[in-house]
């Protein structure tokens, strides 16, 4: 009787798992398996059939420049884009947490962007940025300044996808924070203001400390987006000027769709899935960390 | 959720609530720019004139130019069908993981959690030799598939399912409730707050998704509106910015006005999803 009990109970949660099971197989854990058996081979022609290469994959990518340039806008990318977006999250937050006059229009305000898809932004932005005609170079152009092709210029175009991206994600940010100072007791602020603290010194030492977790939650998110996300290269530069604006997933996207090699669009992926393997097991320690601040 | 006992308007305050509108209108002002360009003829998408003519000429043209009802209909079948799967899909896993301890449930959920890091869209070279082999390319169903297991919907569902107090299971047993109808008559009606939170992230997620449909679709027929919009204002085709204002506004007015209107369900379940 026990026996069979016992039997069915893991029957039963087995049954109850297999369609998830079955579709996380099919689109996560094979193509993972396949991306890297695939990038051990070569291309396939209609004359030569694609052959094993070892790490001959590996060589190319490690002597093709375009790989090491996305690699560096990728960093570039993360780090313009994180710590504005955590700073002014942080700042959004503590000014929509108080009772200022407006307070549910100011939250909307902040939050909208992150509503809408990534391709409309571009859509939107793509016109701010166009040279002269553009309103940015429109309003420079009151003040007397020359106007500037900014998604043209290899120098200006990472800088102007970051003011984008920024203005996207740091109210999708505030949410989090938000939620982090709903749970701060106010008898801190209490306990400050009757030390004699100023505002600045409370921030520092009292409320940026207890938001540590809240901050590394949002960074390990933050960097994850930084790879995930290039719709809007579709729409503003296509990677260009000259790979000026290139991520490493629109890279393998190009590799794969646009020059019809999938070995090398896998081995490209490769190296994207270590870069989020070393990033999970980076979460894995900080959730920890995160159990012994609560 | 205030702290501060009596409204006083002292300097820093004021200088607070400055910050804040400035800040929130430079937020808004792109959006508001958008409104202005596609409500005004061509010639005022610069010109800043408050007593320019409105008009809906831009709507209409981006509607002739491309169909974009027809794109926010496969959004809107692509979204329902894809939630309709993720939640039966992961209220079953869920349920699994939290009620049983089955053999290999350790390791099985944490083969789960790897969707977390590892989304569909960093598989496109594989999942798309997936779908040819099914195929499945150029289908409304193809473009979903990936997505129908949720490792976020399971892991979000396991939680509120963990929280659910034993003993109103065992009541249901004494009732002569079987497995499935424990699960439809104490689990999910119990984690409805988590089901409205889930279900709003799937939404806006799936409604702004473009890298995995751009590629698996290449027809009018199954083109969800985020990549209809990405086709129609590729820069080389040269339309007018007041009509790719308009069509831009067109793919994202439901979605936008769901958010406006239930704003307060919106910001708290991207909360309630975020802190789990």
């Amino acid at each position: 009787m026990t026996v069979s009990r016992d039997l069915m109970r893991h029957v039963h949660g087995w049954l109850l798992l297999t369609p998830a099971a079955i579709l996380l197989i099919a689109f996560t854990h094979y193509p993972m398996v396949a991306t890297l058996i695939d990038s051990f081979y070569s291309k396939g022609s209609a004359i030569r059939p694609s052959r094993f290469v070892g790490l001959g994959n590996y060589d190319s990518m490690m002597a093709d420049p375009i790989f090491w340039k996305v690699l560096v806008n990728n960093m570039w990318f993360a780090l313009g884009t994180i710590p504005v977006s955590i700073a002014l999250a942080i700042s959004m937050a503590m000014l929509v947490n108080q009772t200022l006059p407006g307070r549910s229009f100011l939250r909307m305000a902040y939050f909208t962007p992150t509503i809408l898809p990534m391709i409309a932004v571009a859509n939107i932005w793509l016109f701010f940025y166009s040279p002269y005609i553009g309103l940015i170079d429109q309003i420079a152009g009151w003040f007397g300044l020359p106007g500037h092709n900014w998604l043209g210029d290899p120098d200006t175009v990472l800088p102007a996808i970051i003011v984008m991206t920024i203005w996207k994600e740091a109210g999708f940010f505030m949410i989090f924070y938000l939620a982090a100072l709903q749970h701060i007791p106010p008898e801190l602020r209490e306990a400050a203001r009757l030390e004699g603290a100023t505002r600045w010194y409370f921030f520092r030492r009292v409320l940026f400390p207890l938001l540590m977790p809240t901050t590394l939650f949002v960074l390990i998110n933050a960097v994850l987006n930084s790879f995930k996300l290039v719709d809007h290269l579709f729409v503003l530069t296509k990677g260009g000027p000259d790979n000026a604006s290139n991520l490493l997933l629109y890279y393998i996207f190009e590799s794969a769709f646009s020059y019809f090699d999938t070995n090398y669009a896998a081995t490209l992926t490769v190296v994207l899935l270590a870069l989020l393997a070393v990033m999970a097991l980076a979460q894995f320690f900080v959730l920890d960390r995160r159990i012994h601040y609560r | 959720m205030t702290n501060m006992g009596k409204r006083r308007f002292s300097l820093p305050t004021l200088l607070e609530t400055i910050a804040a509108w400035g800040l929130a209108i430079l937020w808004i002002s792109p959006l508001l720019y958008a409104f202005w360009a596609a409500f005004h003829a061509g010639e005022y998408a610069i010109h800043f004139d408050i007593t320019a003519p409105l008009t809906l000429d831009n709507f209409r043209e981006a509607l002739s130019q491309a169909p974009f009802l027809r794109y926010g209909f496969n959004t809107f079948v692509l979204v329902t069908m894809l939630l309709a799967a993720q939640l039966v899909v992961g209220t079953l896993a869920a349920y699994a993981f939290a009620r049983y301890r089955f053999f290999g449930s350790n390791v099985a959920f944490a083969l789960v959690l790897v969707q977390l890091m590892i989304t569909p869209e960093i598989l496109i070279v594989e999942n798309y030799g997936t779908l040819a082999k099914l195929n499945l390319v150029d289908t409304i169903v193809g473009i979903g598939l990936p997505y129908m297991a949720s490792a976020f919907g399971i892991f979000l569902l396991r939680q509120a399912f963990k929280s659910t107090p034993k003993e109103l299971e065992d009541a249901a047993r004494l009732e002569g409730c079987g497995m499935f109808g424990i699960l439809m008559r104490v689990y999910v009606p119990l984690a409805r707050p988590t089901y409205l939170a889930y279900g709003l992230v799937s939404i806006s997620h799936h409604w702004n998704n473009f890298l995995w449909p751009l590629v698996i679709t290449n027809s009018v027929e199954t083109r969800p509106l985020t990549v209809g919009l990405g086709v129609f204002s590729a820069p080389e085709s040269g339309v007018d910015w007041s009509i790719v204002s308009a069509a831009t506004l067109l793919s994202v007015a439901p979605l936008l006005i769901a958010f406006l209107l239930f704003q307060r369900q919106f910001v708290q379940s991207f909360m309630h999803a975020g802190i789990k």
